[in-house]
């Protein structure tokens, strides 16, 4: 890059860090625990871990910062605070929202090929593989080789003796 | 085993079947529990007589809609002209939830935009619209005569949910 280039560059990519700096500043104000108990708040987080953020879908109430989230986790601590047990709270939620709202599914009918899909398909893959190996064995067994064969071959051998 | 070149051409179809599938869903369209199930219970401000309040209890004996809103809501702005259009054939009152909203932001949004509904109703803090099991504005509800819940439309009602969906629904439950 030419000088006078990267002196007019220089100093909009300071800039631009500087702002990247900030913004990670704005964002971790957010993250500040929404009550001043920590020990009530550790509950909440550990309920909300639980739960699945229904407008950014990959992401759990705790982690997540949709309205609905914060909305949801406030629920949690009213709830907590009203002597609740962690059960009751993901049954409040699970009546609302479905069982989508659980991060861990449960396990019942309809989740049944969810949970036992992958177990089923090493099986499969385990058979295929006891198959393949199987019949290679018994394709290399196959394989004999006629006497004249075996002649040639030594032959072969024997010629490259002499050639290094 | 002279076939085996057909096997990933087996495998890559079966997966295309899939993928068509996924495709074709809607993640943000999550069954709601509710259906079928009677509606939350709930008393609420009205938007326009905030003294006055609503609650499930004052509904039963009639079909009517539930549609969530807020000025703040870009996607109600697409739904809002066929509701008002829709409200003034009368075939069944609309309510709206005003969702987490400020009042003089709603009542201005439908002074702009035209108002569909016979009553709005304040949930300033979402808290009903927590019971509703809402997660994405606009969401409507159809509520039967004996206040269960009969349809949840997610996202903005459109002419052909309201036509191939939602009116059959009414027709049937109204009769």
């Amino acid at each position: 890059m030419p000088r006078f280039l990267r002196a007019a560059v220089l100093p909009w990519l300071v800039l631009g860090l500087m702002a990247m700096a900030m913004m990670g500043v704005a964002h971790a104000k957010l993250a500040v625990p929404e009550s001043d108990d920590p020990v009530l708040e550790a509950r909440v987080l550990a309920i909300a871990e639980e739960l699945r953020c229904l407008v950014c879908q990959n992401e759990t109430i705790a982690a997540s910062r949709a309205d609905l989230a914060t909305d949801l986790r406030k629920q949690i601590r009213i709830k907590l605070k009203a002597g609740q047990s962690k059960t009751q709270i993901i049954d409040f939620m699970v009546e609302r929202y479905g069982d989508f709202v659980l991060y861990r599914p449960p396990l019942k009918g309809t989740t049944l090929l969810l949970w036992l899909g992958p177990f089923l398909l090493l099986a499969l893959a385990v058979v295929l593989l006891a198959i393949n190996i199987r019949r290679r064995r018994r394709a290399t067994q196959a394989e004999g080789w006629t006497p004249a064969q075996a002649q040639r071959a030594r032959v072969l051998l024997d010629e490259g003796d002499g050639n290094p | 085993m002279k076939k085996a070149y057909l096997v990933p051409f087996v495998i890559f179809a079966v997966l295309l079947v899939f993928l068509a599938f996924g495709l074709r869903l809607n993640p943000h369209e999550i069954p709601s529990p509710l259906i079928n199930k009677p509606a939350p219970a709930f008393i609420l401000p009205l938007l326009d007589a905030p003294d006055q309040r609503l609650s499930a209890q004052d509904m039963r004996g009639k079909v009517w809609m539930l549609n969530v809103w807020a000025s703040w809501c870009v996607a109600c702005r697409i739904e809002h002209p066929l509701l008002v259009e829709f409200s003034k054939t009368g075939v069944v009152p609309i309510y709206g939830l005003n969702y987490k909203d400020k009042r003089e932001d709603a009542l201005g949004w439908l002074g702009k935009f035209g108002n569909p509904y016979t009553r709005s109703l304040s949930d300033s803090e979402g808290l009903v619209g927590i019971d509703f099991g809402v997660y994405g504005v606009p969401e409507t509800f159809v509520i039967d005569k004996q206040g269960v819940i009969r349809y949840k439309q997610i996202g903005p009602v459109t002419p052909e949910v309201l036509r191939d969906e939602i009116l059959p629904l009414i027709r049937k439950l109204s009769a």
